[in-house]
């Protein structure tokens, strides 16, 4: 490869774990390093600050990691401006995909976000009843500014156009190895796809009843983690943990499962899916043995939404 | 709002519910104009997707029919659709719409008069909870 790839990454409403999931990549990353330019890696790797990345030409990035939801008005800003400069710009991570667990945020409005953690926690003691304001003048002199909090969360692409997705809370770093070497190598499906081996976690999950000679029968428990260990080997689903592994995307190797956790859907959807929640509960209730066993599943929307509400189809509790 | 007119979508099963539909109509029971009839082949080929796009796209009531208990054509359709209309309506409660906008009934194809009585309270339920909030507050997501 004659010229270097240039690569931006900005961590935007996550937790950084996205960061950290190519920080992990180790040995893979040193043998693409000679390949990459790192021109833009903010906050958290590279001391590049705002203006320079609004400075650089449109399109004069190749690949642009954009991790986390957008919440902030600075994030939608930044969001803008990666999509100018960067060719390829990818929803890394569930948060940016599908808003991923900043997203259950969703299901409360601004205004009881802000009287909880400005008002009604513990240790807060505001009796001036002060909230985060745009602007403020310190000493009638000194004008502070803060981005502003919009109402809901947004995934990327409700902001920006996206060309590819990849899913995972983070992306699993040996998924995250081959990811980058299909953008180092061109290796990419059509825009607006997400990245991913296409196959659903219980295809890699060594507890399928299939892989074991077995079928599926009706559930007929529903059970949580705290309710005991589950059988060594056996199908958590079939058991009663709520697992979502039939309708997530499985790049992550079955990661939960094989320590006896439910999928809980970070992957995303399988490719076609689109609604997560809507198709796990078609899902889930249809393998259930009858309809009380329906009424104990506890908090569905946080079960079933639980990366992906502000990407849904109502995306937000209704006022 | 007093010319409001609610816009009902019901989803009624091509072996039972929708024969009762027929049934209403050449029997001249009347039902209102309100709804508007899909034909599904079994009330288990509704998918939660289906009654969320209606409600998201205007409708200010979902009405699933399907065959009685026992009398599915294809044995078990039905018990997956109340299972999961169930779960649905959950979801829907908790995410601030009416549980009374999307009702699941059995009516079988000789169930003309209560197709049309049953059309008519559905009807009667979504005029007083009124017009379906889902967008209301302009974000048009
Ligand atoms: S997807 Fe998970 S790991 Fe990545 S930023 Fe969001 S919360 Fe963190
Ligand atoms: S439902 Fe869960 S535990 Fe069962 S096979 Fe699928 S991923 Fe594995
Ligand atoms: S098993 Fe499910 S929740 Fe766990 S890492 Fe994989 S996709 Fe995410
Ligand atoms: S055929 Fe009528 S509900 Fe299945």
């Amino acid at each position: 490869m004659a010229d270097k790839l240039k690569l931006a990454y900005f961590l935007s409403g996550g937790c950084g774990g996205c960061d950290m999931a190519i920080v992990d990549l180790s040995e893979t990353l040193v043998d693409v390093l000679p390949n990459l330019e790192v021109v833009f890696w903010a906050p958290t790797v590279a001391d590049v600050k705002y203006k320079d990345l609004e400075a650089m030409p449109d399109k004069s990035i190749d690949v642009g990691l954009y991790s986390g939801m957008v919440r902030l008005g600075e994030q939608e800003h930044i969001a803008k401006v990666m999509r100018a400069k960067c060719k390829v710009l990818v929803a890394w991570g569930i948060c940016a995909a599908l808003g991923g667990i900043p997203g259950m945020g969703n299901m409360h409005t601004k205004e009881e976000i802000y009287k909880t953690a400005y008002f009604d926690t513990y240790s807060t003691d505001n009796p001036d009843g002060i909230t985060p304001q745009t602007r403020c003048v310190v000493d009638g002199k000194y004008e502070l500014t803060l981005p502003e909090f919009y109402e809901y969360v947004r995934p990327l692409n409700q902001v920006v156009d996206v060309d590819y997705y990849i899913g995972g809370c983070p992306p699993h770093h040996s998924f995250v190895g081959e990811a980058i070497l299909a953008v180092l190598q061109g290796k990419l499906p059509p825009p607006g796809s997400w990245i991913t081996g296409g196959k659903a976690v219980c295809d890699v999950c060594k507890r399928n009843p299939a892989t074991q000679g077995e079928g599926r029968e009706p559930i007929t428990a529903v059970k949580r983690t705290i309710d005991g260990a589950p059988a060594e080997g056996k199908c958590l689903l079939q058991e009663g943990y709520l697992c979502l592994g039939p309708i997530t995307q499985g790049d992550c190797g079955a990661l939960c499962p094989k320590v006896n956790i439910p999928c809980r859907g970070c992957g995303g959807p399988m490719p076609g899916v689109k609604d997560f929640g809507l198709r796990a509960i078609a899902a889930i209730a249809a393998s259930m043995e009858n309809e009380e066993l329906v009424d104990q599943i506890p908090s569905p929307v946080k079960l079933f939404y639980r990366y992906s509400l502000p990407a849904s189809m109502l995306g937000r509790k209704v006022k | 709002m007093s010319d409001w007119k609610p816009n009902i979508v019901v989803f009624a099963c091509n072996w039972c519910t929708y024969q009762g539909a027929d049934l209403a109509g050449s029997l001249r029971y009347d039902y209102p104009s309100t709804i508007n009839i899909i034909r599904v082949p079994c009330s288990g080929r509704v998918e939660p997707e289906f009654i969320v796009a209606a409600l998201k796209n205007g409708a200010d009531g979902v009405f699933v029919g399907g065959c009685h208990p026992g009398d599915c054509h294809y044995k078990e359709g039905n018990y997956k659709a109340i299972r999961r209309f169930i779960l649905l309506k959950r979801v829907l409660t908790s995410m601030g719409i009416e549980p009374e906008r999307v009702r699941l009934e059995w009516i079988s194809g000789s169930e003309g008069k209560r197709f049309a009585e049953v059309m008519a309270e559905f009807d009667r339920t979504i005029k007083e909870i009124g017009p379906n909030p889902v967008g209301r507050d302009g974000n048009g997501r």
